[in-house]
């Protein structure tokens, strides 16, 4: 079992190597003085998007015409259509980065709420040791962040009462119940809150989501929210290949108006062979990066040799 | 009252414990330097993989630098793998920013092997100079 596992790794690794062996060789021969050599190679066009079995993942051709919606189906693995690292919102939501230029409508208390987030990320970071992120902690990343920071593959599979959304991230699924229910009387605080969805139209799902514990934050740079937060999904399927998804985030006590994190972000249908790779914080694995890098970089830790 | 105290103890120990800070970008100067050395450690760990290595300074003496990539999920794209590394392999590295306190921990911009080849950990097709564009117009508007 184990022999086979390695063997794997090691077919999977002499296929991920193989497209930079030309990367090697041509400077060389170029080199040696030979003519009509091909030009260097760039190494920034040596990137290879790879799925978790390390299957490379087909770029899309050019001028594709896809073919149209289907009714009420938004099954499928995606992943941001813009690039497979588009989603990251390091700096914060996607329509509201923390680059100094992008104003939230923050009450005031929504405000102070916000200044006691220390992020590590983006415009206005805190030092390391200031940092307070509870996802820094392996804390479960939560929702709407799920979809604000990190945002790469997730899979969507339906049923006649509920969709399950898998996001690659953290590798945890969210239940969205299409079953025409209401949210339950009694709401227990979740990382992921309670979710409904019902369909607008043949191809939009539109999904409400309460109850979200107030621990987590809404986004990678600490905005803020209450336990009253109220967040709106769109998912909308242009395409067979293309969906966009919009979030909109409601919370009056902190935000003067719903504002939009997302704004029909374009995701795009991958094969069903895709396999979504594991991505998840391990404790003790962060501990080992603390004590590596966190603590060894600090300010307060005297220069010199370790 | 002796459970009390045991639970405030505990307390007291989550509450000193360190944080993390993965992105402790506050701690970094952007810095070019090239470090030429022997790798001595090649860590794939989440949230950031990292690669450790011997190289001296000007004076001749011996740094354990330690240089930081990003997640596994990322650098898997650009031909990385739990086995790229071994204890003892030459490598030449180019950091894209270094510690602000003096230590030896920067973050790499790229890497040559022995035999000539350059790993680089950003690409054309992620999707992050995209994201970057989108930011500048919505700035714009």
């Amino acid at each position: 079992m184990l022999r086979g596992f390695a063997a794997t790794i090691a077919v999977v690794a002499t296929l991920l190597w193989s497209p930079f062996a030309y990367a090697q060789t041509a400077p060389a021969s170029q080199a040696a003085g030979a003519k009509n050599q091909k030009a260097p190679v760039d190494p920034y066009d040596l990137e290879v998007h790879v799925d978790g079995w390390g299957e490379t993942v087909p770029k899309v051709a050019q001028n594709a015409n896809p073919a149209p919606a289907p009714v009420h189906d938004i099954s499928g693995t995606w992943e941001p259509a813009k690039g497979w690292r588009n989603g990251v919102q390091a700096q914060g939501a996607y329509n509201y980065p923390m680059d100094g230029k992008h104003t939230l409508p923050f009450t005031p208390q929504g405000e102070q709420a916000w200044k006691a987030h220390k992020y590590g990320d983006g415009f206005g970071n805190s030092p390391v040791a200031e940092v307070n992120d509870p996802f820094e902690m392996c804390d479960p990343i939560g929702f709407p962040r799920i979809d604000l920071h990190d945002l790469r593959a997730l899979e969507i599979m339906q049923s006649l009462k509920k969709t399950l959304i898998v996001y690659e991230n953290d590798q945890v699924w969210r239940s969205v119940w299409t079953d025409g229910r209401d949210f339950p009387k009694i709401v227990e605080p979740r990382w992921y809150g309670y979710s409904t969805g019902k369909w607008v139209d043949n191809t939009t799902l539109v999904v409400e989501t309460i109850g979200l514990d107030e621990r987590t934050w809404l986004d990678n740079v600490g905005r803020p929210h209450t336990k009253d937060l109220r967040v709106e999904e769109r998912f909308h399927r242009v395409n067979h290949d293309i969906m966009e998804l919009t979030v909109t985030i409601i919370d009056p006590a902190y935000y003067t108006k719903p504002w939009n994190a997302l704004d029909k972000y374009p995701l795009r249908l991958q094969s069903d062979n895709f396999d979504i790779r594991e991505m998840v914080c391990s404790e003790s694995e962060a501990a080992a990066y603390n004590q590596e890098i966190s603590e060894q970089a600090a300010p307060d830790k005297p220069a010199g040799k370790k | 009252m002796k459970l009390i105290s045991t639970v405030a103890a505990f307390c007291l120990l989550l509450v000193s414990a360190p944080l993390y800070a993965h992105h402790g970008n506050a701690a970094y100067e952007s810095k070019k330097v090239t470090l030429k050395g022997t790798v001595t450690s090649w860590m794939w760990t989440n949230p950031h993989v990292f690669l450790k290595m011997d190289a001296k300074d000007d004076k001749g003496e011996v740094q354990h630098w330690v240089i930081e990539l990003v997640a596994p999920s990322n650098i898997i794209n650009f031909g990385f793998t739990p086995q790229t590394f071994k204890p003892g392999d030459e490598i030449t590295v180019v950091t894209t920013a270094v510690a602000k306190n003096g230590s030896p921990v920067a973050r790499l911009d790229k890497v040559i092997l022995a035999n000539g080849q350059v790993m680089i950990t950003e690409g054309k097709q992620d999707g992050r100079a995209e994201a970057a564009q989108d930011h500048r117009a919505n700035a714009d508007k």
